[in-house]
């Protein structure tokens, strides 16, 4: 399998990078002050993933925005209630609606919500099966025929946390990236329904500068299609009157040469690659139009593979077999890191 | 290469003098005015640079400098690589307790363009503390300047029994 290196690793005085061991490990304070460099999930675990995904199941992950949570491990949680959950949920949206008016559990309600098992997006054998949260409206009376309108989408996901399952203790299960898709005003009442059902905490997730070009290189070293797009990177300039964004767009096949020069190890990645790519791309604009880009906010990084805005909006793009684990990893640790 | 020495001149009585060295002007101006504003028993004079070397030209009317301050904004990678393109226009002797390293924007981790450990090890390398805040907050600027100048003041040799050597070993066993 491959074996990624994930993104923050221990450095070690003398400068070589480690990784712990153990994700029960993983430092939980703050990022910043003393803690020096935080450490990321153990490199292990197979991509089970790649393999099933030929499957039409997540088909429907592609091609849309998501924007990201990290969700605390949920409190009494049991895959096998998920019928149950759905009811309960769509009472409960119901309920919302009407201002708090008691609604009956199990009546048809205008909007049907759908909870589901996503096992093919599993990483390792240990991972929690991924769970789907779709809520569509009913067709009205009059146009019977027509299908039902999914209006909102949001999964849980955990891939390759091994250990990370291994320590949980009993009772919890640990799901740590959400991602939905869709009004959120929705959100907010599926996020709030999890919270009192399972004790859990949503935090939205915003990806920082570092953690997007991080992306820009593990994108780019993807193997390309045939006319892929051209990567984009936005920059924002800071502390002017006006708003300045910067678009630098690289053909597909360019940032690949390049990154292939860069990448020591195929298959890993390291910061310092990482670096190394960026600083390549940061120099050679500086050349053209004299602005160092490294004193500006990378904001935006999009590829044919994938894209994603610090926000903490994602989008997947058509290749279905870069839909990668590695990816899903990458969340995990951020949704673990942002404590 | 023009390197820049610690004791090449000769003290000014009751005074000390601090070089920011930052590639933001903005927060290097707050913060020195906030140094400014608070109460103190000597005289300071606060040196402004985006970069180092200092321009020759002026050096004879420069006074001697007991502290740099090298800041860097964790929002932007440029001013880590200007401080350490700055950094070898420093005498070794420099970093006898001399040098101290300010980062900035800690705390937003959102914006974060710089790895936290890589600046870390600068503070190893260079054997000088790093000191974390985020200027932009009214509170920590204050308390900020109120540690730099405590820090300045002992630089200078103004504390007596404390020299700028047993302080940074201290502040730095102190991690």
């Amino acid at each position: 399998g491959v074996v990624l290196r994930p993104f923050l690793v221990m450095e070690s005085l003398d400068g070589a990078a480690r990784t712990l061991p153990s994700i029960g490990r993983l430092s939980w304070g703050l990022p910043f002050g003393r803690a020096h460099g935080r450490c990321g999930l153990s490199p292990s675990g197979g991509l089970l993933l790649q393999k099933n995904l030929d499957s039409q199941a997540v088909a429907f992950l592609l091609r849309k925005r998501w924007a990201l949570y990290s969700v605390t491990p949920l409190y009494k949680f049991s895959s096998a209630h998920l019928k149950a959950y759905a009811k309960l949920l769509s009472a409960y949206i119901a309920a919302e609606k009407q201002n708090g008016l008691a609604v009956e559990v199990g009546v048809e309600l205008d909007i049907k919500v759908a909870i589901s098992c996503l096992p093919d997006l599993k990483g390792s054998e240990q991972d929690e099966a991924a769970v789907l949260v779709q809520l569509s409206l009913r067709p009205q009376a009059s146009q019977k025929k027509s299908e039902e309108k999914v209006v909102w989408s949001g999964w849980f996901c955990s891939v390759c946390g091994d250990d990370l399952s291994k320590n949980m203790p009993a009772d919890f299960t640990c799901l740590p990236v959400f991602l939905a898709n869709g009004a959120e005003s929705y959100t907010s009442i599926v996020g709030s329904w999890f919270q009192k059902m399972f004790d859990c905490c949503f935090h939205h997730l915003a990806i920082s500068p570092l953690n997007l070009s991080w992306m820009a290189a593990m994108w780019t070293g993807c193997k390309l299609e045939e006319n892929a797009s051209a990567m984009e990177l936005v920059f924002s300039v800071p502390s002017l009157p006006q708003s300045l964004d910067i678009s630098y767009a690289i053909h597909a096949e360019d940032a690949k040469a390049l990154w292939d020069t860069v990448q020591k190890t195929p298959g890993e990645i390291t910061q310092e690659e990482v670096d190394v790519f960026m600083d390549c791309l940061y120099s050679h604009f500086h050349r053209h139009f004299k602005i160092h880009l490294s004193a500006t906010k990378l904001v935006k990084v999009s590829t044919a593979v994938a894209s994603a805005h610090c926000d903490g909006i994602i989008k997947l793009g058509l290749s279905r077999q870069y839909f990668i684990a590695a990816f899903q990893r990458k969340l995990l640790t951020l949704a673990l890191g942002q404590k | 290469m023009a390197v820049f020495q610690p004791f090449d001149k000769l003290p000014v009585l009751n005074s000390a003098t601090l070089l920011l060295v930052g590639s933001d002007r903005g927060l290097q101006q707050e913060l020195a005015k906030a140094m400014l504003q608070e109460k103190k028993s000597f005289k300071i004079s606060i040196h402004l640079a985006t970069s180092l070397p200092l321009p020759s030209e002026g050096d004879h009317l420069r006074p001697r400098i007991d502290l740099i301050v090298f800041m860097i904004d964790v929002k932007t990678k440029y001013s880590l690589k200007n401080v350490e393109a700055s950094l070898a226009h420093v005498a070794a002797s420099f970093f006898l307790g001399k040098v101290c390293f300010l980062v900035t924007g800690v705390g937003r981790v959102n914006y974060c363009s710089v790895e936290m450990s890589s600046i870390w090890k600068l503070g190893e390398v260079y054997c000088s503390p790093v000191l974390y805040c985020e200027l932009e907050l009214e509170r920590t600027r204050v308390a900020t300047a109120q540690r730099l100048l405590r820090m300045l003041q002992i630089c200078a040799g103004h504390v007596p029994g404390v020299s700028a050597l047993t302080f940074n070993f201290m502040l730095r066993n102190s991690y």
